[in-house]
């Protein structure tokens, strides 16, 4: 099982979205995350999509989403050479007697509380996929009542970008 | 038999229709190249008119000159101003007949097909032509009405979502917001539909859109960014396949449909002359390569000749043009041609390496990827390369001699299909079209009729869509109205959308339809005598039993000519007959056995070493011949 990180550049019309993950999921392929939402262009959207699957069908379903009229381009990031993180707010059980302990942790993880309540903290933590997973082992000592995470998004290193390129805009 | 003259009843069906004669017609932009209209016939200044006046101005912009289709609510205002049009409207009596009569007239002349119905019910007895053109790479636009806007999403009468339930089996789909958009979408629409690889494009416009004020002035811009096919194949690829062309000693060129669409059968002919490799056709492609030609081996496939599966099983190079190695032509895919080097050339970039690695990717226009072909090949045989293939002709050319197609007159005393098939094909002679159901009928019409032009062979291939035959034949007269059209159907398929011959006897379209009525689902059947013990749970139809429905009386019944042939003595005189009559639609029914089986025959899943010449026939092939 491997996991791979596709940039997948569309239109912003309606719909598109339902184009993209139907296609997945009609060519017998997980969607891991998804994340959308708008570009530095706001005529095109990005989609970055982790999905889990062996390379050589990857390559047929990258064809296929090519296909799309609404899909301006595609890349898969490398994680080599790649940014990536996903947002996480969760809720997590803190009275007095452990709230100085969870916010030990929350400082660890360089988290941040964002709501307080008598009996719970609400915790916002951005990072990769890994560093998140071990925030929420570690919280989950104190009880967590409530989380919801965010799909991943990635960009390259460096001063590259992929949405510059001439493949985008040509007739 | 009285019946009603079509020519009357096509004239009064027309009668208050403004027909314009097309020499009067205000010339509309060349049909090849609908976008963007030439400037001489851009509107001097934009025009006011309703959504609706917009459609169909725009179909008449981008020379439309026939759609087929069906009013009802949510399209009706599209048919005022069609009422009025250049555009002739077919009506059909079955939106599914729109859909398939579209596909026969683009498949049949090559331009894109027109298909029209209203939403909801409407819409989605389009889906199954729509998913059949999908699957055979038909240029089709499908126009639908939707619910006004404010309706949708809230379940309002004869609403379907039909945007979202043909978005798999379309090349792409539109839901038109405004009525400004309307003559951006059908032109975007027609250049996807026709370009590239082909197939179909839906526009769902709602009825308030059509009945909005708005302007119309063509040409419009195309905006399709993500829209970049590409045509010209890479050179050093083509000079790789050359090479390999020039040096194989058992090549084959296996020729799929994209060599049809890409109307590149006279470059094939030229490679395959040049190369002297020998050439087989998918079900596709019949008539790409003149049936008569010594180098054709025929189709390959689940029930291909023997020399033409063999050929592909044991090359040990296979140039794929247009083709898509489909199941029902490799058999087991992992012991499909194990020696074999594979050039693959498609305009789908998604086909290459899809079931079968390629070695060599080629992706571009099959005209373009031939043209550089030929060049490429001239280029190495000046140099002295040269392909040895006396020894594989002399292999190729026994199993011809040893295998031909045939088959057993049945000993029952019944009208043999094939030979009935195969004097049609005598009689009717090359220059017809012949449009097939799908089933025993259709593998039959693909074996036992010659086919040596292109765009004379007409089918259901990839979806497998029975009733096809007689609405796709429908629409393929009316884009060649001057060519005999014949289908043929099995009884099973003809009672599915037989009633378009009522369309066909009212409108003037006189196809002639030959049924070969064996009382039953015969291919079903067949997989029951071979691999259900002969148990044939719900495959007699009745036809014969009880001759319901009598096909005769059916076909007088919808204004045709019925005629009925049950010995082998009449089937010339009742194909004479029926070829005699040129004013009226003739069904004939030809009443055969039930036994007949489809040979040769690859079974499902097995591996094509294993083709069957007869049952429990395999052709004793020496392996050590290759």
């Amino acid at each position: 099982m491997t996991m791979h990180t596709l940039s997948v550049l569309v239109e912003n019309k309606p719909g598109v979205l339902a184009r993209v993950s139907g296609l997945f999921s009609r060519r017998g392929f997980n969607i891991s995350s998804l994340a959308v939402g708008e570009t530095e262009d706001p005529n095109v959207s990005r989609i970055t999509i982790v999905v889990d699957a062996e390379s050589s069908p990857l390559e047929q379903v990258t064809k296929q989403l090519n296909k799309l009229v609404n899909v301006l381009k595609i890349v898969e990031l490398d994680p080599q050479v790649s940014v990536a993180r996903e947002l996480v707010l969760v809720k997590v059980r803190a009275d007095r007697t452990v709230r100085g302990q969870v916010l030990d942790t929350v400082n660890l993880f360089r988290a941040r509380v964002v709501d307080v309540a008598p009996d719970t903290l609400t915790i916002e933590a951005t990072g990769t996929p890994d560093k998140l997973d071990a925030l929420l082992r570690d919280l989950e000592a104190f009880g967590i009542k409530e989380m919801v995470q965010s799909g991943l998004v990635a960009i390259g290193r460096g001063s590259r970008s992929i949405t510059a390129g001439p493949a985008l805009r040509a007739a | 038999m009285t019946r009603p003259t079509p020519e009357t009843l096509a004239h009064s069906a027309r009668r208050n229709r403004a027909v314009v004669e097309p020499d009067a017609e205000p010339t509309p932009a060349p049909r090849t190249a609908p976008v963007p209209a030439p400037p001489a016939v851009r509107q001097p200044a934009p025009v006011q008119v309703s959504g609706a006046g917009s459609l169909v101005r725009s179909l008449e912009a981008l020379g439309v000159d026939v759609i087929f289709g069906i009013p009802g609510g949510a399209i009706l205002p599209a048919y005022d101003p069609l009422y009025d049009s250049s555009v002739r409207h077919i009506l059909v009596r079955h939106e599914q007949g729109a859909g398939h009569a579209a596909t026969g007239y683009a498949q049949a002349t090559g331009k894109v097909g027109v298909c029209i119905a209203t939403s909801g019910p409407g819409a989605t007895n389009l889906v199954t032509p729509i998913a059949d053109a999908y699957m055979d790479s038909v240029p089709m636009v499908a126009i639908t009405g939707q619910v006004a806007r404010p309706s949708i999403g809230t379940d309002a009468f004869q609403e379907a979502d039909i945007q979202g339930i043909t978005l798999p089996i379309t090349k792409h789909n539109f839901l038109v917001q405004t009525p400004e958009e309307i003559p951006q979408v059908l032109a975007e629409a027609f250049h996807l539909a026709a370009t590239g690889r082909p197939g179909p494009v839906l526009v769902d416009i709602p009825k308030d859109v059509l009945q909005a004020p708005t302007t119309f002035a063509w040409p419009p811009t195309l905006d399709l960014p993500g829209y970049r096919p590409t045509l010209h194949p890479h050179g050093k690829q083509i000079r790789e396949a050359a090479r390999l062309l020039t040096s194989a000693r058992r090549p084959v060129l296996y020729v799929g449909g994209g060599v049809l669409k890409a109307r590149a059968t006279e470059g094939l002919r030229r490679l395959a002359e040049l190369t002297g490799a020998p050439v087989v056709t998918t079900l596709m492609a019949l008539g790409a390569f003149p049936d008569s030609h010594p180098q054709h081996l025929g189709m390959p496939g689940m029930h291909g000749t023997v020399s033409a599966v063999y050929g592909l099983q044991k090359a040990d190079l296979i140039v794929a043009l247009g083709a898509r190695f489909d199941d029902r032509v490799t058999g087991k895919l992992d012991s499909f041609a194990p020696d074999a080097t594979v050039v693959h050339a498609d305009i789908d970039p998604a086909e290459i390496g899809k079931n079968r690695h390629a070695d060599v990717p080629i992706v571009g226009d099959a005209r373009h990827v031939i043209d550089e072909l030929i060049a490429a090949v001239t280029v190495e045989q000046a140099a002295g390369h040269r392909a040895e293939l006396a020894d594989w002709w002399t292999q190729l050319d026994d199993l011809r001699s040893r295998y031909p197609l045939g088959y057993d007159e049945p000993t029952d005393g019944t009208l043999s299909p094939q030979y009935v098939i195969k004097r049609l094909g005598e009689i009717v002679g090359p220059d017809a079209i012949y449009v097939a159901g799908v089933g025993q009928h259709q593998m039959w019409a693909s074996q036992f009729i010659s086919y040596e032009k292109p765009y004379t062979w007409l089918n259901s291939g990839g979806l497998g869509t029975m009733g096809y035959a007689v609405p796709a034949a429908m629409g393929a007269k009316v884009g060649m109205p001057d060519t005999v059209v014949w289908a043929v159907d099995g009884d099973g398929c003809f009672q599915m959308t037989n009633q378009e011959l009522a369309t066909c006897a009212l409108e003037g379209i006189p196809v002639k339809i030959a049924v070969i009525d064996n009382g039953n689902l015969g291919m079903v059947r067949q997989w029951q005598t071979l691999f259900y013990n002969e148990r044939y749970s719900n495959t007699e139809l009745g036809t014969h039993k009880h001759r319901i429905p009598d096909f005769v009386k059916l076909a007088e019944a919808l204004g045709c000519v019925g005629l009925r042939c049950e010995t082998a003595e009449d089937v010339d005189k009742t194909i004479e007959a029926a070829m005699a009559i040129t004013d009226a639609p003739v069904v004939i029914d030809f009443v055969v056995g039930k036994d007949a089986m489809v040979w040769p025959m690859v079974a499902a899943g097995t591996s094509n070493d294993e083709i069957q010449f007869a049952r429990g026939v395999r052709p004793a092939f020496d392996e050590d011949d290759i």
